[in-house]
């Protein structure tokens, strides 16, 4: 079969339990273009190589969000077109190209300290626990709703500094802007409405939690960002309040569906090898290994899009100026030219360089903060529930292929051991 | 021609123990060869790393033992402290300066260079007058630099002689730096960023004199005190570092009819040397700073590139070829050569070769913020990309330099500026 229309079936939710075939025939041809024009990148070595490509942009994406008449000509022609550009300006780091998403990078870098990451094992351990207890007297639990969510949310709100009786409203936020992240999502009217309203609201609300932060700082990272922090050597740089609020929104986001992915594939990945859970069960010590293993195993980001802004000859085909681009991550951590028996989940591979945290200059920086979660969080898993056993294989899926993972995880259990 | 390789070898032997003749070694245990392994080196120490050398070492930041990691399975024999003295070719047999001859089925020559030593004899030989290649040179040096001299001469305008200079100002050490060019590290970077590199050092305080040359040096009762330049100046100082480039290592293959000279042991693009009328010696294989071959980015032009990650990467080109059998089995060594230095606060690196170009553009930041990502053209082609503090894009630049791309290859890349074309 020709590449062509092989991505359309990637998008398609009924390739979502197992996309991994289709990732195979479309590394037949490293770099394919679509029949919309997209080219799509499947091979290891070509992925790690765009993504240290200056012809390659986070910039100016196709804008998922579309023009949509509301009848008042004051909203229409003059709050909205100044507010999409206010925001156009602003967007996030995660899509902006150097020098600006170096400037935002570092400051965020500078706040996301090693120490203050480290710090926050012990929360998630005891918040591991709390919401572990409350299976106790369950037969049948949604891993989903009941644990992977809350946690890193909660993880999250405490190093930014939120305070937790406005966590639970936070967690709704995350969950509805989380669809903002996904590219390719053909989000109808509704769900942009939705959106929008979304983040006027937390908008707002960073707005004033910054204007208090600045009058009273505490040891969190918004405080840090919004005073100049304390650290910097340099004459203190500080973010304007339009890049704090994106910042935040960002952290927030692309902190929440992620971790709640990893934690959910983890957790099926195992069952469906039950000596990898039993051995984890046994030896906690081979946690980061296995959660390595299980980032290139089943990403949670399985792909990200890209702009190109020059023409890029590559594998004997050249990417046109102006095309998107989709380097596919989640393939590029099945090539066989890159791992022996990629197909394989072995969390005792040896040099394991996968893709699932992205590459070059976009690297995750919340990869030490998700590491740590997903390692608290399946230890604890492992050795406390007792005979886990998954309801429905494969289980139901969310629809987006992009940030893809599981809608629900049920699980029996014959309860829980202590903490 | 030689007569064709028959069968699999089971002796194999590198002469020279350091960067080159280990990770052949390695390369070899890692295809599965499984016979005798030999590394033959002059020096007393197991394989070491030079870079910090000149780095971390002499800052006194790491520990002065660099010594290379071995694989705990590598099961070679080392022969150290003692230099191969000559090759019989025709007998495949190497002496050793004890009288030991080794016997070979694969030889692989690996025996870099050294520092050159100061011209004159008589100063070469002052206590205060130091080179820079050895292990044992970097603690004499870095013991020399903690007494806190009252000055330093560096001689030479390459990379180890800034790196010294760097290290001097780190420890607060009034350093002057004599460079008979019109700009430091021209060789390398050309006049343009060399002079930029230059602008650096001095800001930081490096008495930096171009155009230099001494005429003699003032060492009363042994002791230096003073050199001469031939302009007349003279400059107090107590130490003297020269830094002058480095001679090959060859002179124990002197007799044996190989194609070597100062230039290096001359190889085809397979790694495998030549004698000296031109016939391939198909067992025999060079390496490393001692190895010139017909490179393939630089128009078959024969060349030697001094630098690590060459030696590495030609190392393990020859260990493949070493157990390939027929000539079809064969890689060329087609490694893009790339360098890196730390000095005066910055990592400079460097892909492909400046020497030759005859335009550069500043492709992503600028001089004025000292980051920067600078393209270096020759006849209308991409030949060599240099970075400062942002090597980020050099991938792609390196690319473009193995597709022969066109000078400048893209334009209108991210955060690149509108690229003028300059004078290299
Ligand atoms: C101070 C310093 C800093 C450097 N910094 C950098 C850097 O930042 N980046 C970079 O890319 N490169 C750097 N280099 C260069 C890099 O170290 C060399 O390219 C590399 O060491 C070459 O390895 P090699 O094994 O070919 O040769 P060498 O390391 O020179 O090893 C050759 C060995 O053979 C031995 N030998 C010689 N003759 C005989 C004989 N007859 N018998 C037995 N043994 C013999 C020698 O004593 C030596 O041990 C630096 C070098 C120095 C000295
Ligand atoms: C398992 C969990 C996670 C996975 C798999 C993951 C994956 C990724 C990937 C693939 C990228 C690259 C995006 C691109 O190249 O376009 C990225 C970027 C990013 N991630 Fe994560 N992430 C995870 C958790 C987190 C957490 C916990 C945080 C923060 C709290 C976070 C913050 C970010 C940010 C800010 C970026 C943008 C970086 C930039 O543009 O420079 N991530 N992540």
């Amino acid at each position: 079969m020709s590449c062509t229309t092989l991505f359309e079936q990637v998008l398609d939710p009924d390739h979502r339990a197992d996309p991994y075939p289709l990732f195979a025939q479309l590394r037949r041809q490293p770099v394919c273009r679509q029949a919309d024009g997209t080219y799509v990148v499947s091979t290891h070595a070509e992925i790690a190589r765009l993504v240290a490509d200056p012809r390659i942009s986070s910039e100016d994406l196709p804008d998922p969000q579309k023009f949509r008449w509301t009848g008042h000509p004051v909203t229409d022609l003059l709050v909205r077109p100044i507010r999409a550009e206010i925001r156009r300006r602003h967007q996030p780091f995660i899509f902006r190209d150097p020098p600006d998403h170096d400037r935002l990078r570092g400051l965020v870098m500078r706040a996301f300290s090693p120490e203050r990451v480290r710090g926050m094992r012990e929360e998630t351990r005891q918040l591991t626990d709390e919401l572990i207890d409350a299976f106790a007297e369950k037969s049948r639990i949604d891993l989903v709703d009941d644990f992977s969510y809350p946690l890193p949310v909660t993880v999250i709100c405490k190093l930014l500094g939120v305070p937790p009786e406005d966590e639970p409203q936070f967690q709704g936020w995350a969950t509805q802007l989380s669809t903002a992240l996904e590219p390719n999502q053909r989000s109808d009217e509704a769900t942009q409405a939705k959106n929008e309203q979304c983040f006027t609201e937390i908008s707002a609300f960073l707005r004033d939690l910054i204007a208090k932060k600045r009058k009273a700082p505490g040891d969190d990272i918004l405080s840090d960002l919004a005073t100049g922090g304390d650290g910097a050597e340099d004459e203190p740089e500080r973010m304007n309040d339009f890049d704090l609020i994106a910042t935040a929104v960002l952290l927030l986001v692309a902190g929440h569906e992620t971790t709640v992915n990893l934690i959910t594939n983890s957790v099926l990945t195992l069952l469906r090898r039950p000596e990898h859970w039993e051995r984890l069960a046994r030896a906690p010590e081979i946690a980061p290994r296995l959660i390595e293993e299980m980032l290139r195993f089943e990403p949670p980001v399985q792909y990200r899009t890209r702009l190109a802004v020059a023409d890029i000859p590559i594998q004997g085909v050249t990417i046109p100026k102006g095309a998107p681009v989709v380097l596919l991550l989640a393939s590029g951590n099945r090539d066989p030219a890159r791992f022996t028996d990629p197909d394989r989940f072995d969390p005792d591979r040896p040099d394991n360089r996968h893709l699932g945290f992205g590459g070059g200059l976009h690297y995750c920086v919340g990869a030490p903060l998700a590491r740590i979660e997903a390692e608290v969080a399946l230890v604890a898993l492992a050795r406390r529930l007792r005979n886990p056993r998954l309801v429905a294989d494969p289980p139901p899926y969310r629809p987006g292929a992009s940030l893809r993972g599981p809608r629900h995880l049920c699980l029996d259990l014959d309860g829980v051991t202590g903490a | 021609m030689s007569a064709p390789l028959r069968g699999a070898p089971e002796t194999i032997l590198i002469v020279g123990a350091s960067l080159a003749g280990l990770a052949a070694a390695h390369a070899l245990r890692a295809q599965g060869y499984a016979g005798a392994l030999t590394l033959v080196g002059d020096e007393p120490h197991l394989p070491y790393d030079r870079p910090p050398l000149s780095k971390q070492v002499l800052r006194g930041q790491f520990c002065d033992d660099t010594t290379l990691p071995r694989h705990p399975d590598l099961r070679a024999a080392f022969r150290l402290g003692t230099p191969a003295q000559s090759l019989d070719l025709d007998a495949r047999a190497v002496t050793l300066a004890d009288g030991a001859r080794l016997r070979y089925d694969r030889l692989l020559i690996a025996t870099g260079t050294r520092a050159r030593p100061w011209p004159n004899p008589d100063e070469a030989g002052l206590a205060d007058v130091f080179t820079l290649r050895s292990r044992d040179d970097a603690a004499r040096l870095s013991a020399r630099l903690r007494a806190g001299p009252r000055r330093v001469i560096l001689v030479g305008g390459g990379f180890i002689g800034f790196e010294v200079a760097s290290t001097c100002r780190d420890l607060d050490i009034p350093v002057t730096v004599l460079v008979r060019e019109g700009a430091p590290l021209s060789a390398a970077l050309g006049p343009r960023l060399g002079g930029w590199v230059g602008g650096i050092a001095r800001e930081q305080g490096v008495d930096l004199r171009l155009g230099a040359e001494i005429e003699r040096m003032e060492a009363p009762g042994g002791r230096l005190a003073a050199v001469l330049l031939k302009d007349g100046a003279r400059i107090e100082a107590d130490v003297l570092v020269a830094a002058i480039g480095t001679v090959r290592n060859v002179a124990w293959l002197d007799g044996a009819g190989l194609a070597a000279d100062d230039g290096g042991v001359t190889c085809d693009g397979y790694g495998r040397v030549l004698r000296a009328n031109g016939d391939i010696v198909a067992e025999v294989f060079a390496a490393g700073d001692v190895a010139r071959w017909p490179n393939p980015h630089q128009d078959e032009r024969l060349v030697a590139v001094e630098h690590w990650g060459n030696a590495q990467a030609q190392a393990r080109t020859a260990a493949r070829n070493m157990l390939a059998g027929p000539a079809a089995g064969l890689i060329r060594h087609d490694h893009l050569p790339d360098f890196w230095s730390q000095q005066f606060g910055r990592t400079i690196k460097l892909v492909g070769l400046a020497d030759g170009a005859d335009s550069l553009a500043i492709v992503h930041g600028s001089l004025a913020e000292g980051r920067f990502v600078a393209l270096y053209g020759r006849e209308g082609r991409t030949v060599a990309a240099a970075s400062v503090d942002s090597a980020r894009w050099l991938p792609a630049y390196a690319a473009a330099i193995r597709e022969r791309a066109p000078f400048p290859p893209f334009e209108g890349a991210v955060d690149q500026p509108r690229i003028r074309i300059e004078e290299p």
